[in-house]
């Protein structure tokens, strides 16, 4: 045997547990869309074999996670900007939206009997509205009876996707949020006790009396916490639901942001839960590891085609179809490998 | 086979006499490896120091590097700034700094008089029955993990402050002058207060054990001298007892010390995550672990990266100094005891 024949034997040796094997998808960020991104693995895993593992550890970390090329794509709560996803390089494309409710700890109050619209939110959470049979609140609620409660104000202590959503929402609303606090995933809060994660923040409203808060609905939904109503943009009084989270997504206007880049708080339209939101994926569009890439495109392609029942089961909103194409469309065109061959075609 | 070392050196020393040369060959042989053995040991162990050493060096490197951009743009402002706000990249220290200082002192303030009165009881007053149990449940107080304080608080503490502790301070001390200020409303039930007691909790089976042990060291004939000239229990474990045992106490109080200010995740869970500084007791702030275990992972920007690894420097400096504080006052004690 020469010696080419052995370094050949050896590569052939070397290289067959790659072919073999399936391979696995690696992800990391949002914590908001983690259970849907979980159970579509598991769903994935049984059909095709690839498995997926995604560390939900923040859209933070996710972003800080792709841009050191450490995961296949990061994923996150907060958009990128036209011009960063540019600049490094990246694609960015929602994957599927939920909504962000206000939660309360009220003696003798009911999920959903209470109502409270914008101005009132961002006027608690500003300190200026401190027990709960303040004016404001009353007058929204003209057959409720209130305590004279101090209210608690509870948030998140991490930088988060769904502050980043919510502290959107309010400086819409609130000209004095926008100036004063400002739009970010971690804040400088004006009151209120901070709580690590969704679930975080659920427990300590679940645990103090006279709180509210805000978590995406899965959590409010497991935890049984008192959700609010909330009154929209067109001034209707909507309860959070499919139906209303999916009225918020069907007024937006995708193409309008470069990146899919748009928040869907304070939609339009009667319908319209105002506190909806998307969760974005990232990824290369020139990567370096071409094949990891066209496997999570196989992924999120098989999730938008199959998994819509998947999200509605743990109340998340699937993306409509004309979105799902656009997105489709732009993945032939932008994500390619080192020859510029695409990385998706609707065929393989 | 081959004969032991311990066999091999009293062989050659008893079969020395009878044949001098060949022995002082193989004796100078067996010598020489066992000052070789020797070496390897003396290296190894100094080995293990120099890399303690090494590591602390390279913790601090690292610290001082990380926070070099955060402490270039803030200067020595940042010690003395509440503002920590990561829309404008507004970071200061004092909130945590504050925060870890206060919810230390709380729990120090509860846990050294209980923690010695509970180590005097049992080497002194208790019955022998109840010796043994009441210092195992001691014991177990310290192996609970942190994460159960955390949670135990959270879900069963917090809300009894809530309900009933915090209302009656608030409303007994509403017009009493500097009371009202420390304990002023509203319940929130968690707050620098709560985590200052769960924290007292901790750190209280590290002074009792420790007390108990040096305690338990002071000689009979002392205490039965100082009872037979007629002391109250009192006097002898103020005048016989603490003065005998000090340095042990100082050295327990400054492992409970330093616990209750690197304590993160039960401290978390109670103190409300609030970058402010009040002068409510009751109020929520945060603590300098507790800031840097809840944002480090989802810190945006390197400026607010670089401010959590300055708070954790800072930590570390504060511990460096209650630890030569400690020193000190040994060193002055022991002097004081020499004269």
């Amino acid at each position: 045997m020469n010696l080419s024949k052995i370094v050949l034997t050896a590569a052939a040796l070397a290289l067959s547990p790659v072919a073999a094997y399936a391979i696995d998808i690696s992800g990391a960020g949002a914590t908001f869309p983690y259970p849907i991104y979980a159970k579509w693995a598991d769903a994935y895993k049984k059909e095709t074999g690839n498995g997926l593992n995604y560390q939900s550890i923040g859209s933070g970390g996710g972003i800080k996670q792709i841009k050191a090329k450490t995961v296949t794509f990061g994923a996150t709560d907060a958009p990128l900007p036209g011009k960063e996803l540019d600049e490094s390089g990246l694609a960015q494309f929602p994957a599927v939206m939920g909504a962000i409710v206000p939660v309360v700890n009220l003696e003798g109050i009911k999920p959903g009997e209470l109502t409270l619209d914008g101005p009132t939110v961002a006027n608690i959470y500003l300190g200026a509205i401190k027990s709960w049979d303040d004016p404001a609140i009353a007058k929204l609620n003209p057959n409720t009876k209130l305590p004279k409660q101090a209210i608690v104000p509870v948030r998140r202590s991490d930088g988060s996707g769904t502050t980043y959503n919510f502290a959107y929402y309010l400086a819409e609303i609130s000209p004095e949020w926008k100036s004063k606090v400002g739009v970010s995933t971690a804040l400088q809060w004006p009151v209120g006790i901070g709580a690590k994660g969704n679930e975080g923040v659920a427990g300590n409203v679940a645990q103090t009396k006279g709180s509210i808060g805000y978590v995406e609905y899965a959590y409010a939904k497991q935890n049984k916490l008192i959700h609010t109503k909330m009154i929209n943009k067109a001034g209707k009084t909507v309860e959070p639901n499919a139906t209303t989270f999916q009225a918020a997504a069907a007024n937006a206007d995708w193409k309008s942001v470069p990146g899919y880049g748009v928040i869907l708080a304070n939609q339009p339209g009667d319908q319209s839960w105002p506190m909806t939101a998307a969760t974005w994926i990232l990824l290369y569009k020139k990567p370096e590891k071409a094949a990891e890439t066209a496997e999570a495109l196989k992924f999120f392609a098989w999730s938008y085609a199959k998994g819509d029942k998947m999200a509605e089961e743990l109340d998340y909103v699937p993306m409509p179809d004309n979105v799902v194409n656009d997105i489709l469309k732009m993945w032939s065109a932008d994500v390619k490998d080192g020859s510029g061959k695409p990385l998706y075609s609707p065929t393989n | 086979m081959e004969p032991s070392r311990g066999r091999d050196v009293s062989e050659v020393a008893l079969k020395g006499a009878d044949a001098p040369v060949a022995v002082a060959a193989s004796r100078a042989a067996v010598l020489r490896r066992l000052r070789l053995t020797d070496m390897i040991f003396h290296g190894l162990t100094r080995g293990a120091s120099l890399a303690v050493l090494a590591l602390l060096g390279g913790v601090i490197l690292s610290l001082v590097y990380g926070a070099a951009p955060a402490l270039s743009t803030f200067g020595f402002g940042f010690l003395f700034d509440e503002s920590w706000n990561p829309v404008t990249e507004r970071f200061g220290a004092l909130a945590p700094i504050f925060g870890t200082l206060v919810t230390s002192a709380i729990a120090m303030l509860i846990a050294v008089p209980v923690g010695l009165m509970i180590a005097f009881f049992l080497t002194e007053l208790c019955p022998m029955m109840l010796r043994r149990p009441i210092g195992i449940a001691i014991e177990l107080l310290a192996g609970i993990p942190s994460i159960i304080y955390g949670i135990w608080g959270l879900f069963v503490f917090a809300p009894f402050m809530q309900q009933y502790v915090q209302p009656l301070f608030i409303d007994s001390f509403a017009n009493v002058p500097v009371l009202s200020t420390l304990f002023a409303g509203p319940p929130y039930g968690i707050g620098m207060f709560t985590a200052g007691l769960i924290l007292a909790i901790m750190v209280l089976p590290f002074v009792t054990s420790i007390s108990r042990d040096v305690f338990d060291a002071v000689p009979p004939v002392l205490k039965e001298a100082a009872y037979g000239v007629g002391c109250t229990t009192w006097e002898v474990f103020r005048y016989v007892v603490l003065p005998y045992t000090r340095i042990g106490v100082i050295g327990g109080f400054m492992l409970g010390l330093g616990r209750a200010l690197g304590e993160t995740m039960a401290v978390t869970f109670v103190i409300g995550n609030a970058h402010h500084v009040s002068a409510s007791l009751f109020a929520p702030g945060t603590t300098i672990s507790a800031s840097i275990a809840n944002e480090f992972t989802e810190a945006v920007g390197d400026l607010y990266t670089s401010s959590l690894i300055a708070l954790g420097l800072i930590l570390f400096f504060i511990t460096f100094c209650v630890l030569a504080i400690a020193r000190y006052l040994l060193l002055r004690l022991q002097k004081q005891g020499g004269k």
